[in-house]
Protein backbone atom coordinates (compact mmCIF):
# COMPACT_ATOMS: atom_id res chain seq x y z
CA UNK A 1 0.00 0.00 0.00
CA UNK A 2 2.76 2.48 1.05
CA UNK A 3 4.38 1.63 -1.95
CA UNK A 4 1.98 2.83 -4.13
CA UNK A 5 3.43 6.82 -3.38
CA UNK A 6 4.81 7.90 -5.87
CA UNK A 7 7.59 10.35 -5.44
CA UNK A 8 7.77 13.16 -8.12
CA UNK A 9 4.71 12.44 -10.64
CA UNK A 10 6.29 12.66 -13.98
CA UNK A 11 4.43 11.33 -16.89
CA UNK A 12 6.20 10.15 -19.47
CA UNK A 13 4.68 10.99 -23.10
CA UNK A 14 7.68 12.34 -25.15
CA UNK A 15 6.09 15.64 -25.89
CA UNK A 16 7.25 19.11 -26.74
CA UNK A 17 7.26 20.24 -23.20
CA UNK A 18 9.34 16.79 -22.06
CA UNK A 19 12.20 17.52 -24.47
CA UNK A 20 12.35 21.38 -23.04
CA UNK A 21 15.75 21.96 -21.11
CA UNK A 22 14.57 20.88 -17.58
CA UNK A 23 15.83 24.82 -16.25
CA UNK A 24 14.10 26.99 -18.93
CA UNK A 25 11.00 24.61 -17.48
CA UNK A 26 11.63 26.36 -14.12
CA UNK A 27 12.41 29.74 -15.17
CA UNK A 28 9.50 29.72 -17.66
CA UNK A 29 7.30 28.37 -14.99
CA UNK A 30 8.77 31.19 -12.38
CA UNK A 31 7.83 33.53 -15.35
CA UNK A 32 4.19 32.60 -15.75
CA UNK A 33 3.54 32.69 -11.66
CA UNK A 34 4.39 36.46 -11.69
CA UNK A 35 2.22 36.78 -14.26
CA UNK A 36 -0.65 34.83 -13.23
CA UNK A 37 -0.19 37.74 -9.93
CA UNK A 38 -0.08 40.29 -12.18
CA UNK A 39 -3.23 39.52 -14.61
CA UNK A 40 -5.60 42.29 -13.02
CA UNK A 41 -8.79 42.03 -14.69
CA UNK A 42 -10.75 38.91 -16.09
CA UNK A 43 -9.58 39.42 -20.14
CA UNK A 44 -6.05 39.04 -18.94
CA UNK A 45 -7.00 36.15 -16.46
CA UNK A 46 -9.03 34.32 -19.23
CA UNK A 47 -5.90 34.83 -21.80
CA UNK A 48 -3.58 33.03 -18.74
CA UNK A 49 -6.68 30.52 -18.60
CA UNK A 50 -6.30 29.84 -22.23
CA UNK A 51 -2.77 29.82 -22.29
CA UNK A 52 -2.34 27.35 -19.51
CA UNK A 53 -4.65 24.95 -21.06
CA UNK A 54 -2.79 25.22 -24.73
CA UNK A 55 0.23 23.98 -22.42
CA UNK A 56 -1.77 20.90 -21.04
CA UNK A 57 -2.94 19.93 -24.36
CA UNK A 58 0.54 20.48 -25.81
CA UNK A 59 1.90 18.21 -22.64
CA UNK A 60 -0.08 15.06 -24.17
CA UNK A 61 -0.44 14.23 -20.75
CA UNK A 62 -4.26 13.08 -19.94
CA UNK A 63 -6.46 15.75 -18.60
CA UNK A 64 -7.97 13.21 -16.05
CA UNK A 65 -4.39 13.33 -14.49
CA UNK A 66 -4.42 17.36 -13.80
CA UNK A 67 -7.77 16.86 -12.26
CA UNK A 68 -6.81 14.88 -10.00
CA UNK A 69 -4.32 17.54 -9.03
CA UNK A 70 -7.12 19.90 -8.93
CA UNK A 71 -9.18 17.95 -6.37
CA UNK A 72 -6.33 18.00 -3.90
CA UNK A 73 -6.65 21.55 -3.83
CA UNK A 74 -10.47 21.94 -3.77
CA UNK A 75 -11.09 22.47 0.06
CA UNK A 76 -8.43 25.53 -0.16
CA UNK A 77 -10.14 26.92 -3.32
CA UNK A 78 -13.46 26.49 -1.23
CA UNK A 79 -12.26 27.92 1.42
CA UNK A 80 -10.71 30.90 -0.39
CA UNK A 81 -13.78 31.84 -2.04
CA UNK A 82 -16.38 31.71 0.84
CA UNK A 83 -13.28 34.52 2.65
CA UNK A 84 -13.70 36.42 -0.81
CA UNK A 85 -17.49 36.10 -0.79
CA UNK A 86 -18.55 37.54 2.13
CA UNK A 87 -15.02 39.82 3.52
CA UNK A 88 -14.60 41.54 0.18
CA UNK A 89 -16.59 44.53 0.89
CA UNK A 90 -18.18 47.04 -2.33
CA UNK A 91 -20.18 46.21 -4.68
CA UNK A 92 -23.97 46.08 -4.71
CA UNK A 93 -25.34 43.65 -1.50
CA UNK A 94 -27.35 40.44 -2.76
CA UNK A 95 -28.41 39.68 1.11
CA UNK A 96 -27.22 40.09 4.34
CA UNK A 97 -27.31 37.61 7.10
CA UNK A 98 -26.02 37.92 10.67
CA UNK A 99 -22.42 39.06 10.10
CA UNK A 100 -22.58 37.71 6.65
CA UNK A 101 -22.55 40.22 3.76
CA UNK A 102 -23.08 38.89 -0.20
CA UNK A 103 -22.01 41.24 -2.60
CA UNK A 104 -21.12 40.98 -6.34
CA UNK A 105 -17.94 42.74 -5.88
CA UNK A 106 -17.24 39.58 -3.19
CA UNK A 107 -18.73 36.83 -6.03
CA UNK A 108 -16.59 38.40 -8.39
CA UNK A 109 -13.85 38.29 -6.94
CA UNK A 110 -14.26 34.46 -5.29
CA UNK A 111 -14.64 33.42 -8.79
CA UNK A 112 -11.28 35.60 -9.73
CA UNK A 113 -9.16 34.25 -6.96
CA UNK A 114 -10.46 30.69 -6.99
CA UNK A 115 -9.56 30.72 -10.73
CA UNK A 116 -6.29 32.27 -10.27
CA UNK A 117 -5.10 29.63 -7.68
CA UNK A 118 -6.37 26.61 -9.68
CA UNK A 119 -4.09 27.92 -12.72
CA UNK A 120 -0.99 28.50 -10.52
CA UNK A 121 -1.72 24.61 -9.52
CA UNK A 122 -1.94 23.10 -13.18
CA UNK A 123 1.63 25.37 -14.26
CA UNK A 124 3.28 24.13 -12.20
CA UNK A 125 1.55 20.40 -12.20
CA UNK A 126 3.52 20.50 -15.45
CA UNK A 127 6.99 20.81 -14.89
CA UNK A 128 6.09 17.81 -12.43
CA UNK A 129 4.79 15.68 -15.39
CA UNK A 130 7.08 16.41 -17.97
CA UNK A 131 10.35 16.77 -15.82
CA UNK A 132 11.99 13.76 -13.98
CA UNK A 133 13.29 13.93 -10.47
CA UNK A 134 16.95 13.35 -11.57
CA UNK A 135 16.46 16.22 -14.35
CA UNK A 136 14.77 18.82 -11.89
CA UNK A 137 18.21 17.66 -9.62
CA UNK A 138 20.26 18.65 -11.97
CA UNK A 139 18.31 21.65 -13.16
CA UNK A 140 18.67 23.02 -9.73
CA UNK A 141 22.13 22.59 -9.42
CA UNK A 142 22.95 24.27 -12.65
CA UNK A 143 20.56 27.33 -11.77
CA UNK A 144 22.24 28.16 -8.48
CA UNK A 145 25.54 27.41 -9.68
CA UNK A 146 26.35 31.34 -9.66
CA UNK A 147 26.01 30.75 -5.80
CA UNK A 148 29.74 29.55 -5.95
CA UNK A 149 30.98 32.95 -6.89
CA UNK A 150 29.53 34.52 -3.43
CA UNK A 151 31.60 31.84 -1.29
CA UNK A 152 28.78 29.30 -1.53
CA UNK A 153 31.53 26.76 -3.61
CA UNK A 154 30.69 23.47 -1.92
CA UNK A 155 26.78 24.35 -0.73
CA UNK A 156 25.44 23.73 -4.14
CA UNK A 157 26.72 20.56 -4.94
CA UNK A 158 26.03 19.48 -1.49
CA UNK A 159 22.72 20.39 -1.51
CA UNK A 160 22.06 18.62 -5.51
CA UNK A 161 24.15 15.65 -3.94
CA UNK A 162 21.26 14.97 -0.67
CA UNK A 163 19.01 15.78 -3.31
CA UNK A 164 20.16 13.02 -5.56
CA UNK A 165 20.73 10.45 -2.59
CA UNK A 166 17.44 11.83 -1.14
CA UNK A 167 15.47 10.73 -4.05
CA UNK A 168 17.43 7.34 -4.59
CA UNK A 169 16.47 6.16 -0.86
CA UNK A 170 12.97 7.36 -0.78
CA UNK A 171 11.68 4.23 -2.20
CA UNK A 172 14.11 1.68 -0.19
CA UNK A 173 13.39 3.06 3.04
CA UNK A 174 9.62 2.75 2.24
CA UNK A 175 10.23 -0.84 1.71
CA UNK A 176 12.05 -0.52 4.89
CA UNK A 177 9.52 1.11 6.89
CA UNK A 178 7.31 -2.39 5.39
CA UNK A 179 9.32 -4.56 6.62
CA UNK A 180 9.62 -3.57 10.10
CA UNK A 181 5.88 -2.93 10.60
CA UNK A 182 5.34 -6.16 9.36
CA UNK A 183 8.09 -7.87 11.65
CA UNK A 184 6.37 -5.63 14.75
CA UNK A 185 3.36 -6.72 13.63
CA UNK A 186 4.10 -10.39 13.94
CA UNK A 187 5.13 -9.76 17.53
CA UNK A 188 2.17 -8.57 18.41
CA UNK A 189 2.60 -4.92 17.61
CA UNK A 190 -1.06 -2.82 17.65
CA UNK A 191 -1.05 -0.20 15.09
CA UNK A 192 -4.40 0.29 14.01
CA UNK A 193 -6.55 0.26 16.90
CA UNK A 194 -6.62 3.20 19.85
CA UNK A 195 -7.19 6.62 20.03
CA UNK A 196 -4.41 9.15 18.26
CA UNK A 197 -2.05 9.27 21.14
CA UNK A 198 -2.28 5.40 21.41
CA UNK A 199 -1.24 4.96 17.57
CA UNK A 200 1.35 7.66 17.94
CA UNK A 201 2.81 5.82 20.75
CA UNK A 202 2.69 2.43 18.28
CA UNK A 203 4.94 4.13 16.18
CA UNK A 204 8.02 4.28 18.32
CA UNK A 205 8.71 0.19 17.76
CA UNK A 206 8.81 1.32 14.09
CA UNK A 207 10.86 4.53 13.67
CA UNK A 208 13.67 3.60 16.05
CA UNK A 209 14.89 0.81 13.90
CA UNK A 210 14.62 2.64 11.19
CA UNK A 211 16.37 5.54 12.39
CA UNK A 212 19.15 3.16 13.21
CA UNK A 213 19.51 1.33 10.18
CA UNK A 214 19.15 4.28 8.26
CA UNK A 215 22.56 5.90 10.18
CA UNK A 216 23.88 2.27 9.64
CA UNK A 217 22.82 2.46 5.78
CA UNK A 218 24.61 6.26 6.13
CA UNK A 219 27.63 4.95 7.11
CA UNK A 220 28.12 2.06 4.28
CA UNK A 221 26.94 4.48 2.12
CA UNK A 222 29.94 7.04 2.79
CA UNK A 223 32.25 4.27 2.44
CA UNK A 224 31.22 3.00 -1.13
CA UNK A 225 31.19 6.51 -1.75
CA UNK A 226 34.74 7.15 -0.75
CA UNK A 227 35.71 3.71 -2.79
CA UNK A 228 34.10 5.32 -5.82
CA UNK A 229 36.94 8.10 -5.44
CA UNK A 230 34.19 10.70 -4.37
CA UNK A 231 35.70 13.55 -2.35
CA UNK A 232 33.23 16.13 -2.29
CA UNK A 233 32.95 16.99 -5.68
CA UNK A 234 35.97 18.68 -6.29
CA UNK A 235 37.24 18.16 -10.14
CA UNK A 236 33.81 16.31 -10.42
CA UNK A 237 32.39 16.14 -14.37
CA UNK A 238 29.11 15.53 -15.08
CA UNK A 239 28.68 12.73 -18.14
CA UNK A 240 24.81 14.20 -18.83
CA UNK A 241 25.57 17.97 -19.84
CA UNK A 242 21.92 19.96 -19.89
CA UNK A 243 21.67 22.12 -22.96
CA UNK A 244 19.48 24.93 -24.53
CA UNK A 245 18.51 24.07 -28.04
CA UNK A 246 15.69 25.90 -30.31
CA UNK A 247 12.84 24.32 -28.34
CA UNK A 248 13.77 26.49 -25.17
CA UNK A 249 13.79 29.60 -27.51
CA UNK A 250 10.06 28.81 -29.05
CA UNK A 251 9.06 28.48 -25.41
CA UNK A 252 10.68 31.76 -24.21
CA UNK A 253 9.07 33.72 -27.42
CA UNK A 254 5.41 32.39 -26.62
CA UNK A 255 5.87 32.85 -23.04
CA UNK A 256 6.87 36.49 -23.24
CA UNK A 257 4.31 37.12 -25.94
CA UNK A 258 1.67 35.78 -23.53
CA UNK A 259 3.25 38.06 -20.60
CA UNK A 260 3.12 41.21 -22.93
CA UNK A 261 -0.25 40.62 -23.72
CA UNK A 262 -1.51 40.64 -19.92
CA UNK A 263 -0.07 43.67 -19.24
CA UNK A 264 -1.93 45.16 -22.74
CA UNK A 265 -5.03 43.46 -21.18
CA UNK A 266 -4.88 44.91 -17.87
CA UNK A 267 -5.08 47.88 -18.97
CA UNK A 268 -8.45 47.36 -20.52
CA UNK B 1 53.81 -12.10 -11.83
CA UNK B 2 54.51 -8.83 -9.69
CA UNK B 3 52.36 -8.14 -6.77
CA UNK B 4 49.09 -5.53 -7.12
CA UNK B 5 48.27 -5.58 -3.17
CA UNK B 6 51.29 -6.16 -0.43
CA UNK B 7 50.24 -6.24 3.33
CA UNK B 8 53.77 -6.34 5.25
CA UNK B 9 53.29 -7.21 9.44
CA UNK B 10 50.03 -5.36 8.97
CA UNK B 11 48.54 -4.80 12.58
CA UNK B 12 44.68 -3.36 12.54
CA UNK B 13 43.09 -2.44 16.21
CA UNK B 14 39.74 -1.19 17.05
CA UNK B 15 38.38 0.70 20.42
CA UNK B 16 36.01 -2.18 21.91
CA UNK B 17 34.48 -0.22 25.10
CA UNK B 18 37.70 1.16 26.02
CA UNK B 19 40.34 -1.64 25.08
CA UNK B 20 42.08 -2.17 21.88
CA UNK B 21 41.63 -5.08 20.26
CA UNK B 22 43.78 -6.37 17.38
CA UNK B 23 41.61 -8.12 14.90
CA UNK B 24 45.05 -8.87 12.59
CA UNK B 25 48.31 -8.82 14.24
CA UNK B 26 51.36 -9.61 12.12
CA UNK B 27 49.42 -10.15 8.97
CA UNK B 28 51.99 -11.04 5.74
CA UNK B 29 50.31 -11.38 2.82
CA UNK B 30 50.43 -10.35 -1.02
CA UNK B 31 48.06 -10.68 -4.07
CA UNK B 32 49.77 -11.63 -7.77
CA UNK B 33 48.40 -9.19 -10.36
CA UNK B 34 45.74 -10.96 -12.51
CA UNK B 35 45.01 -13.83 -10.24
CA UNK B 36 41.98 -14.85 -8.85
CA UNK B 37 41.75 -15.35 -4.73
CA UNK B 38 39.67 -16.48 -2.31
CA UNK B 39 39.54 -15.56 1.25
CA UNK B 40 37.62 -17.45 3.21
CA UNK B 41 36.55 -17.41 6.47
CA UNK B 42 33.98 -17.36 9.27
CA UNK B 43 31.79 -14.20 10.86
CA UNK B 44 34.63 -12.58 13.27
CA UNK B 45 37.45 -14.44 11.68
CA UNK B 46 38.89 -10.72 9.99
CA UNK B 47 38.04 -10.39 6.59
CA UNK B 48 36.08 -7.86 6.26
CA UNK B 49 38.67 -5.92 8.12
CA UNK B 50 41.16 -7.36 5.82
CA UNK B 51 39.26 -6.59 2.77
CA UNK B 52 39.06 -2.91 3.99
CA UNK B 53 42.80 -2.10 4.36
CA UNK B 54 43.34 -3.44 1.10
CA UNK B 55 42.26 -0.22 -0.45
CA UNK B 56 42.52 2.28 2.18
CA UNK B 57 39.31 2.40 3.84
CA UNK B 58 41.28 1.40 7.07
CA UNK B 59 44.58 1.90 7.95
CA UNK B 60 47.33 -0.09 9.84
CA UNK B 61 48.32 0.61 13.04
CA UNK B 62 51.23 -0.79 12.51
CA UNK B 63 53.43 -2.09 9.24
CA UNK B 64 52.21 -1.26 5.82
CA UNK B 65 50.02 -1.77 3.07
CA UNK B 66 51.39 -1.20 -0.82
CA UNK B 67 49.11 -1.21 -3.51
CA UNK B 68 50.84 -0.95 -6.69
CA UNK B 69 53.85 0.16 -4.70
CA UNK B 70 52.28 2.87 -2.80
CA UNK B 71 51.62 2.37 1.02
CA UNK B 72 48.01 3.04 1.93
CA UNK B 73 49.07 5.39 4.62
CA UNK B 74 50.41 7.89 1.92
CA UNK B 75 47.56 10.39 2.23
CA UNK B 76 48.07 12.31 -1.24
CA UNK B 77 47.54 8.87 -3.04
CA UNK B 78 43.87 8.23 -1.72
CA UNK B 79 42.09 9.32 -4.98
CA UNK B 80 44.84 6.89 -6.56
CA UNK B 81 44.73 3.93 -4.45
CA UNK B 82 41.23 3.39 -4.59
CA UNK B 83 40.99 4.05 -8.39
CA UNK B 84 43.41 0.98 -8.70
CA UNK B 85 41.59 -1.06 -5.94
CA UNK B 86 37.63 -1.20 -6.71
CA UNK B 87 35.39 -2.46 -3.58
CA UNK B 88 32.15 -4.14 -4.02
CA UNK B 89 30.50 -4.68 -0.85
CA UNK B 90 27.67 -6.99 0.80
CA UNK B 91 24.56 -5.06 0.55
CA UNK B 92 23.91 -3.83 -3.05
CA UNK B 93 21.54 -0.93 -1.54
CA UNK B 94 23.74 0.71 -0.02
CA UNK B 95 25.94 1.19 -2.75
CA UNK B 96 23.88 2.76 -5.19
CA UNK B 97 23.74 6.20 -5.04
CA UNK B 98 21.61 7.58 -8.49
CA UNK B 99 18.16 6.35 -8.87
CA UNK B 100 19.03 5.42 -12.96
CA UNK B 101 21.69 3.06 -13.64
CA UNK B 102 23.58 4.38 -15.80
CA UNK B 103 24.14 7.49 -13.68
CA UNK B 104 24.62 5.77 -10.77
CA UNK B 105 27.74 3.47 -13.06
CA UNK B 106 29.30 7.42 -13.64
CA UNK B 107 29.36 8.23 -10.72
CA UNK B 108 32.59 6.95 -9.70
CA UNK B 109 34.66 8.47 -13.52
CA UNK B 110 32.45 11.58 -12.77
CA UNK B 111 34.59 12.37 -9.28
CA UNK B 112 37.83 11.27 -11.67
CA UNK B 113 36.78 14.23 -14.21
CA UNK B 114 37.34 11.95 -16.84
CA UNK B 115 35.63 13.94 -20.22
CA UNK B 116 31.91 13.75 -20.55
CA UNK B 117 32.41 11.41 -23.83
CA UNK B 118 34.83 9.06 -22.25
CA UNK B 119 32.90 8.32 -19.00
CA UNK B 120 29.60 7.64 -21.10
CA UNK B 121 31.93 5.16 -23.30
CA UNK B 122 32.89 3.49 -20.27
CA UNK B 123 29.59 3.21 -18.81
CA UNK B 124 28.48 1.91 -21.98
CA UNK B 125 31.47 -0.85 -21.56
CA UNK B 126 30.91 -1.46 -17.75
CA UNK B 127 26.95 -2.05 -17.78
CA UNK B 128 27.90 -4.38 -21.06
CA UNK B 129 30.52 -6.18 -18.67
CA UNK B 130 28.39 -7.30 -16.22
CA UNK B 131 25.46 -7.68 -18.87
CA UNK B 132 23.21 -4.87 -17.74
CA UNK B 133 23.24 -2.58 -20.48
CA UNK B 134 19.73 -2.91 -21.51
CA UNK B 135 18.77 -2.05 -17.89
CA UNK B 136 20.55 1.76 -17.78
CA UNK B 137 17.59 3.64 -18.04
CA UNK B 138 15.85 1.68 -14.83
CA UNK B 139 15.59 2.30 -11.57
CA UNK B 140 17.37 0.50 -8.81
CA UNK B 141 14.52 -0.45 -7.00
CA UNK B 142 12.71 -2.01 -9.81
CA UNK B 143 15.94 -4.54 -9.76
CA UNK B 144 16.54 -7.72 -8.59
CA UNK B 145 19.11 -8.11 -5.86
CA UNK B 146 21.67 -9.87 -8.26
CA UNK B 147 21.20 -7.51 -10.59
CA UNK B 148 21.54 -4.39 -8.35
CA UNK B 149 24.85 -6.11 -6.91
CA UNK B 150 25.91 -6.38 -11.16
CA UNK B 151 25.17 -2.86 -11.30
CA UNK B 152 27.53 -2.23 -8.64
CA UNK B 153 30.02 -4.35 -9.53
CA UNK B 154 29.53 -2.37 -12.86
CA UNK B 155 29.76 1.15 -10.95
CA UNK B 156 33.31 -0.24 -9.72
CA UNK B 157 34.11 -1.49 -13.80
CA UNK B 158 33.70 1.89 -15.20
CA UNK B 159 36.90 3.31 -13.00
CA UNK B 160 38.88 0.62 -14.77
CA UNK B 161 40.53 -0.66 -11.81
CA UNK B 162 43.55 -2.77 -11.75
CA UNK B 163 41.94 -4.88 -8.70
CA UNK B 164 38.12 -5.87 -7.62
CA UNK B 165 38.12 -6.55 -4.09
CA UNK B 166 34.91 -8.15 -2.88
CA UNK B 167 33.30 -8.46 0.48
CA UNK B 168 30.81 -10.49 0.53
CA UNK B 169 28.96 -9.76 -2.22
CA UNK B 170 26.71 -12.73 -2.53
CA UNK B 171 25.50 -12.75 1.41
CA UNK B 172 22.48 -11.24 0.84
CA UNK B 173 21.12 -12.88 -2.69
CA UNK B 174 19.23 -15.77 -3.84
CA UNK B 175 20.86 -18.89 -5.51
CA UNK B 176 20.13 -17.33 -8.78
CA UNK B 177 21.65 -14.00 -8.04
CA UNK B 178 24.67 -15.71 -6.53
CA UNK B 179 25.46 -17.67 -9.52
CA UNK B 180 25.03 -14.71 -11.70
CA UNK B 181 27.75 -12.54 -9.29
CA UNK B 182 29.82 -15.60 -9.66
CA UNK B 183 29.65 -15.78 -13.33
CA UNK B 184 30.66 -12.00 -14.03
CA UNK B 185 33.25 -12.42 -11.63
CA UNK B 186 34.85 -15.19 -13.21
CA UNK B 187 34.58 -13.53 -16.10
CA UNK B 188 36.17 -10.12 -15.35
CA UNK B 189 39.07 -12.13 -14.20
CA UNK B 190 39.58 -14.28 -17.44
CA UNK B 191 38.51 -12.22 -19.88
CA UNK B 192 39.39 -8.27 -18.71
CA UNK B 193 42.44 -10.07 -16.59
CA UNK B 194 41.18 -7.91 -13.49
CA UNK B 195 42.88 -9.04 -10.10
CA UNK B 196 39.88 -10.38 -7.97
CA UNK B 197 39.98 -10.88 -4.22
CA UNK B 198 36.52 -12.67 -3.29
CA UNK B 199 35.78 -12.32 0.38
CA UNK B 200 33.47 -15.09 1.31
CA UNK B 201 31.63 -18.04 3.45
CA UNK B 202 30.57 -19.89 0.94
CA UNK B 203 33.18 -22.60 0.13
CA UNK B 204 31.70 -23.34 -3.49
CA UNK B 205 32.48 -20.29 -4.70
CA UNK B 206 36.40 -20.74 -4.13
CA UNK B 207 36.04 -23.39 -6.18
CA UNK B 208 36.93 -21.61 -9.47
CA UNK B 209 39.78 -19.48 -7.53
CA UNK B 210 43.53 -19.76 -8.53
CA UNK B 211 43.98 -19.58 -4.70
CA UNK B 212 42.21 -19.98 -1.82
CA UNK B 213 43.20 -18.23 1.92
CA UNK B 214 41.54 -18.98 4.81
CA UNK B 215 41.20 -17.20 7.72
CA UNK B 216 40.24 -17.70 11.61
CA UNK B 217 40.71 -15.59 14.04
CA UNK B 218 43.00 -12.64 11.92
CA UNK B 219 45.42 -15.23 10.84
CA UNK B 220 46.04 -17.42 7.59
CA UNK B 221 45.36 -21.04 8.59
CA UNK B 222 45.66 -22.40 4.87
CA UNK B 223 46.62 -21.03 2.07
CA UNK B 224 46.86 -23.17 -1.42
CA UNK B 225 44.70 -24.57 -4.30
CA UNK B 226 41.32 -25.30 -3.82
CA UNK B 227 41.58 -28.96 -4.22
CA UNK B 228 44.42 -28.64 -1.76
CA UNK B 229 42.53 -26.58 0.76
CA UNK B 230 39.53 -28.79 0.43
CA UNK B 231 41.56 -32.22 1.29
CA UNK B 232 42.08 -30.83 4.72
CA UNK B 233 38.42 -31.18 6.19
CA UNK B 234 39.66 -31.10 9.60
CA UNK B 235 41.42 -27.85 9.60
CA UNK B 236 38.48 -26.41 7.87
CA UNK B 237 35.68 -28.00 10.29
CA UNK B 238 38.03 -26.31 13.32
CA UNK B 239 37.60 -23.20 12.21
CA UNK B 240 33.43 -23.66 11.44
CA UNK B 241 33.62 -24.15 7.22
CA UNK B 242 32.16 -26.52 5.60
CA UNK B 243 33.67 -28.05 3.05
CA UNK B 244 31.63 -29.40 -0.33
CA UNK B 245 29.21 -31.83 -0.15
CA UNK B 246 31.35 -33.91 -2.52
CA UNK B 247 34.55 -33.91 -0.25
CA UNK B 248 32.77 -34.25 2.54
CA UNK B 249 31.42 -37.36 0.57
CA UNK B 250 35.03 -38.63 -0.30
CA UNK B 251 36.48 -37.87 3.01
CA UNK B 252 33.74 -39.88 4.87
CA UNK B 253 34.39 -42.91 2.53
CA UNK B 254 38.43 -42.47 3.45
CA UNK B 255 37.68 -43.10 6.92
CA UNK B 256 35.48 -45.88 6.30
CA UNK B 257 38.10 -47.61 4.92
CA UNK B 258 37.88 -46.91 1.14
CA UNK B 259 41.23 -45.28 -0.12
CA UNK B 260 40.07 -42.92 -2.42
CA UNK B 261 41.69 -39.65 -3.22
CA UNK B 262 40.05 -36.44 -1.80
CA UNK B 263 41.22 -33.60 -4.27
CA UNK B 264 38.14 -33.60 -6.68
CA UNK B 265 35.37 -30.89 -6.43
CA UNK B 266 33.30 -31.10 -9.21
CA UNK B 267 30.30 -33.73 -8.75
CA UNK B 268 30.82 -35.16 -12.49
CA UNK B 269 34.82 -35.74 -11.27
CA UNK B 270 33.59 -37.18 -7.80
CA UNK B 271 30.93 -40.07 -9.25
CA UNK B 272 33.65 -40.92 -11.55
CA UNK B 273 36.35 -41.32 -8.80
CA UNK B 274 33.98 -43.34 -7.04
CA UNK B 275 32.82 -45.45 -9.68
CA UNK B 276 35.87 -46.56 -10.82
CA UNK B 277 37.30 -47.68 -7.39
CA UNK B 278 34.18 -49.60 -7.09
CA UNK B 279 34.80 -51.21 -10.57
CA UNK B 280 38.89 -51.31 -9.65
CA UNK B 281 37.71 -53.73 -6.79
CA UNK B 282 35.43 -55.76 -7.92
CA UNK B 283 38.19 -56.91 -11.04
Amino acid sequence: MIKDITFGQYYDSKSFIHKMDPRSKILLLILVTVFLFIAGNFYSQGLAAAFIIFVLIVTKVPIKMYLKNLKVILPIVIFTSLINMFYSGGGNEIFKFWIFTLTTEGIYKAIFMSLRIMLLILASAVLTYTTTPNDLTDAIESLLSPLKFVGLKNAVHTLAMMMTIALRFIPTLIEETEKIMNAQKARGADLESGNLLQRIKALVPILIPLLISSVMRAFQLAEAMECRCYNGGVGRVRMRKLRFSVRDFVALIISIFFSLSVILLNLL
Amino acid sequence: MDKIIELKNVKFEYNDTDTLKAVVDGFNLSIERGSFTVILGHNGSGKSTLAKLMNGLYKPSNGEVLVDGISTLDENSEIEIKRRVGMVFQNPDNQLIASIVEEDVAFGPENLGLSPDTIRARVDDALKAVDMYEFRRSTPHHLSGGQKQRVAISGIIAMEPECIVLDEPTAMLDPKGRAEIINTIVSLNREKGITIVLITHFMEEAELADRVIVLANGKIIDDGTPKGIFKNVETLKSVSLDVPQTTELLYALNIEGMPISTDVISVEETAELIYKELNGREV
